[in-house]
């Protein structure tokens, strides 16, 4: 096979491999094409404000588990001189405050961010949460927990019991037909009677029956994920268990599948929240809704997600590792820009690759004021060179001065620009110095061997392909693509590989031979 | 004349471009290994003369820093002679010093320099700022050519020289280079040195540029270039074709120059020749080179000469 079919066939490869595992990451995977696709993120804060009591507080709040179809991409307590300690329990974490003397007023928040993402499942079940069983502990009698009522309460909740008991044939129904009765329009008489009784709501009374009937149950508390939500408490539904599974209960509307939206803060019979040694204190949460881009949630969704073929994802890095990444994964596209430059225009560059690391240097420090930078640096450093070359120093140790004068340079713009108030300058130390001094010693002599004129058009030349690589890397969808999707590395790859074995005239070359196309 | 040409009518002409001269020429008949003998102008110098060709004399070599401190005495024989590195490429780094007044040298343009600023430059010279890739380089001292009287009406303030490609052993096309004031002596055309295409069949002028625009006159002796006859021209391709058998490089460019004294020498080879030569002949290399692949390997060295003077020249 001639050299030239191999460089069509180790393209055509190269670039199809390419292609075809970006198609399947979009197309099975589900990763988006681009950075705008938005998703929504929820922070749920639930706010504490207590009233001290001029004794030792202590303050203990149940937090949620991680759950299916929720992905919980941070909590951090804000508690300013309280103390934060997780303690875990059979029934998930806590989240415990301590104070020695709280006085006067005080806020604890507890922020929590949340991502609904309907795939997203988590190993641990949720059902090994089991609520210590009322109903073992207190003797099976026909009053069973009801011992503890009076006489009428407990001939009513009987009554209620043997009527709910007829029209249901298990748990799941009997726990149904109870709702209904306590939710119907004109409730019996022995709901009525219940409903009177004092210390005692639907909820209770409904958990108390169904220890009565041993059925196993657990409370959920939790809160619809819905923007501008504020000074709300927790929603509570109930779980029945049948079986292996739990079946999910509104208290007003019965049996439903659980809400897509609704974040289960917690699962069990424990307390949500308990205080000790304060005057005053109250729980409330507030939800509240942004839209983010999905590129900046991908590490923490889809991307760590199960699948194996993503973990040999550059997201499962860790995060600093992926900074330098983002940054490597561009020169790619900027040598491309080179390349293309050189061999199909034609342009003339000082130094083949200088032009991309100067492009990387305007990425951090944004094109003008890199370029005024730039500008700077390479004059003062070309008028200190020409009268370095008066001093009649060797080659290397004149390089090695050039440096240090650029250090120099650099640092007095800093200096002098903070103090001015223009930050921007700080990023300065994003040039590659030692390059820039290369720089300038080849334009000087280069000024020297063959003119100014020279030194304009490669400077220029340097100067042009810089910007078109800057402007080609830092770019929203480049960055995205180039990070998320790294074997179009393989394209690129290919593409250059092609233009190797371009034979055909520079643009520029158009122009050069133009006497001889008379 | 457009300002642009049209890809078409260079490819009718034969221009090739710097791609395909980098691929199909220099990357499939210049191997690698071969580059040393033409980059190194003192192992060009030896190769040339065991094959016969004759090349300027060499007076001394530089290979240390500290031999810098004995400069005055290495070049006290000598009133005239060019400073040149050894790995230089395009007449980078070269000085030629055409006569002392007392303690100062004076180079070809007039100008004036002292010892100390020779020194400077031989010391830049050896630190490899002038060689391909800034490795350490070697400075050598040469005679100075003494061009012959008859290129004295086409040059101005120095050497002019022959560039002849050579592919295959076959000397493709040729031209002369001859410095202008603007080019500050140097036979450089990028500094606007006159390119003046040559008759490979004759050794006549053909055709001259300047900075890409065809001319007449030299600029600064205003002579006519049509009156432009190199002597010697057979012997001038016979030294060119023997540089193939001599490096084995497949595209090869040979710097010829006429001295007064000793006729045609080598100067230097090159094997990355540009393509000027093409706008000086008004001409493209391509349908030569393909003529000459047609051809049967293995001929002689006056086969090869004939050939091109008989058949090349006519396409």
């Amino acid at each position: 096979m001639s050299s030239k079919l191999q460089v069509f066939a180790i393209a055509f490869v190269l670039a199809a491999l390419g292609f075809f595992v970006t198609w399947y990451k979009i197309v099975y995977l589900d990763i988006p094409i681009t950075p705008n696709e938005r998703q929504s993120l929820f922070t749920i804060s639930a706010e504490i404000t207590l009233t001290g009591d001029n004794a030792p507080a202590h303050i203990s709040m149940a937090l949620p588990s991680p759950q299916t179809g929720m992905k919980i991409i941070s909590q951090e307590s804000e508690s300013g001189e309280f103390g934060y300690t997780i303690t875990k329990t059979a029934e998930g974490d806590r989240a415990e405050w301590a104070k020695r003397t709280v006085e006067g007023d005080a806020n604890i928040f507890y922020k929590i961010t949340v991502v609904p993402e309907p795939f997203y499942k988590v190993l641990t079940d949720e059902s090994i949460i089991v609520p210590e069983e009322p109903n073992q502990i207190v003797e099976p009698t026909e009053e069973g927990v009801l011992s503890l009522w009076e006489e009428s309460d407990r001939s009513a909740a009987l009554t209620l019991i043997d009527t709910v008991r007829k029209r249901s044939a298990d748990p799941i129904s009997f726990t149904a037909e109870l709702i209904w009765q306590f939710n119907a329009k004109q409730p019996v008489e022995s709901v009525s009677a219940l409903l009177n009784m004092k210390g005692q709501n639907k909820l209770s009374l409904i958990t108390t029956l169904l220890d009565q009937e041993n059925i196993q149950h657990r409370k959920v508390r939790g809160i619809y994920l819905e923007d501008g939500q504020k000074g709300r408490r927790l929603t509570t539904m109930i779980e029945v268990k049948d079986g292996n599974d739990w079946e999910f209960f509104d208290l007003e509307q019965g049996h439903i599948v659980k809400p897509a939206n609704f974040f289960v803060w917690q699962r069990g019979n424990e307390t949500l929240f308990k205080t000790k040694g304060l005057a005053k204190s109250k729980l409330r949460f507030a939800v509240t809704e942004t839209q983010v881009p999905v590129s900046s949630l991908a590490q923490a969704n889809k991307l760590a997600s199960n699948s194996e073929f993503l973990n040999f994802s550059l997201y499962t890095l860790p995060s600093s590792q992926q900074n330098a990444f983002k940054q490597i994964l561009l020169v790619p596209m900027g040598v491309l820009i080179v390349v293309i430059l050189r061999i199909l225009i034609g342009i003339r560059t000082m130094g083949t690759f200088m032009p991309v690391l100067f492009a990387l240097a305007f990425i951090q420090t944004t094109l003008v004021s890199g370029l005024i930078m730039f500008f700077v640096i390479v004059f003062s450093g070309l008028f200190i060179r020409f009268y370095l070359s008066r001093l009649r120093l060797l080659l290397v140790a004149r390089i090695s001065a050039v440096i240090i004068v650029v250090i120099a340079i650099m640092s007095i713009m800093s200096i002098v620009s903070y103090k001015l108030g223009i930050t921007q300058v700080l990023t300065i130390t994003f040039f590659p110095m030692i390059i820039l001094s290369w720089t300038i010693e080849r334009m000087s002599i280069l000024w020297e061997e063959e003119g100014g004129r020279e030194v304009m058009i490669q400077g220029g030349g340097s100067l042009i392909v810089a910007v078109l690589a800057y402007f080609a890397m830092d770019n929203e969808l480049v960055m995205y693509l180039s990070f998320t999707f790294p074997e179009l590395l393989l394209v690129i790859l290919a593409m250059i590989i092609l233009i190797g074995r371009y034979t055909g005239y520079r643009i520029t070359e158009l122009l050069r031979f133009a006497p001889l196309g008379r | 004349m457009s300002w642009i040409a049209s890809i078409q009518k260079l490819k009718e002409k034969g221009v090739i471009g710097m791609n395909y001269r980098n691929i199909e020429l220099i990357g499939r008949y210049n191997s690698r290994d071969k580059y040393p003998l033409v980059d190194n102008k003192l192992i060009t110098k030896k190769i040339a003369q065991e094959a016969g060709i004759a090349v300027t004399e060499l007076y001394a070599k530089i290979e240390w820093q500290s031999e810098l401190n004995r400069l005055h005495d290495i070049l006290a024989p000598y009133e005239n002679f060019a400073i040149k590195p050894v790995h230089g490429s395009g007449g980078k780094g070269i000085i030629v010093i055409t006569h002392r007044e007392g303690d100062v040298f004076i180079k070809a343009n007039g100008e004036s320099m002292t010892l100390l600023q020779i020194r400077d430059h031989i010391s830049n010279i050896l630190s490899g700022l002038y060689s391909l890739g800034g490795r350490y380089d070697v400075a050598i001292i040469e005679k100075l050519v003494v061009f012959d009287p008859v290129f004295q009406n086409f040059s101005y303030e120095g050497v002019p020289d022959i560039r002849i490609i050579v592919y295959k052993g076959y000397p493709l096309m040729a031209m002369m280079r001859c410095p202008t004031h603007q080019s500050n002596g140097k036979a450089n055309l990028h500094q606007g040195a006159v390119g003046v295409g040559i008759d490979i069949g004759t050794g006549r002028a053909l055709n001259a540029v300047m900075h890409n625009h065809p001319i007449q006159t030299h600029p600064n002796t205003k002579h006519d270039f049509a009156e432009l006859q190199i002597p010697q021209w057979e012997k001038i391709l016979h030294i060119a074709a023997t540089c193939y058998d001599m490096t084995g490089l497949g595209y090869l460019g040979t710097d010829i120059v006429f001295d007064e004294n000793f006729g045609p020498l080598l100067l230097e080879l090159n094997a990355r020749p540009g393509l000027a030569i093409q706008i000086a002949n008004d001409k493209g290399e391509r349908h030569r080179v393909e003529r000459v692949d047609k051809e049967k390997e293995g001929k002689s060295v006056e086969e090869r000469v004939r050939f091109s003077m008989d058949v090349l020249s006519k396409i």
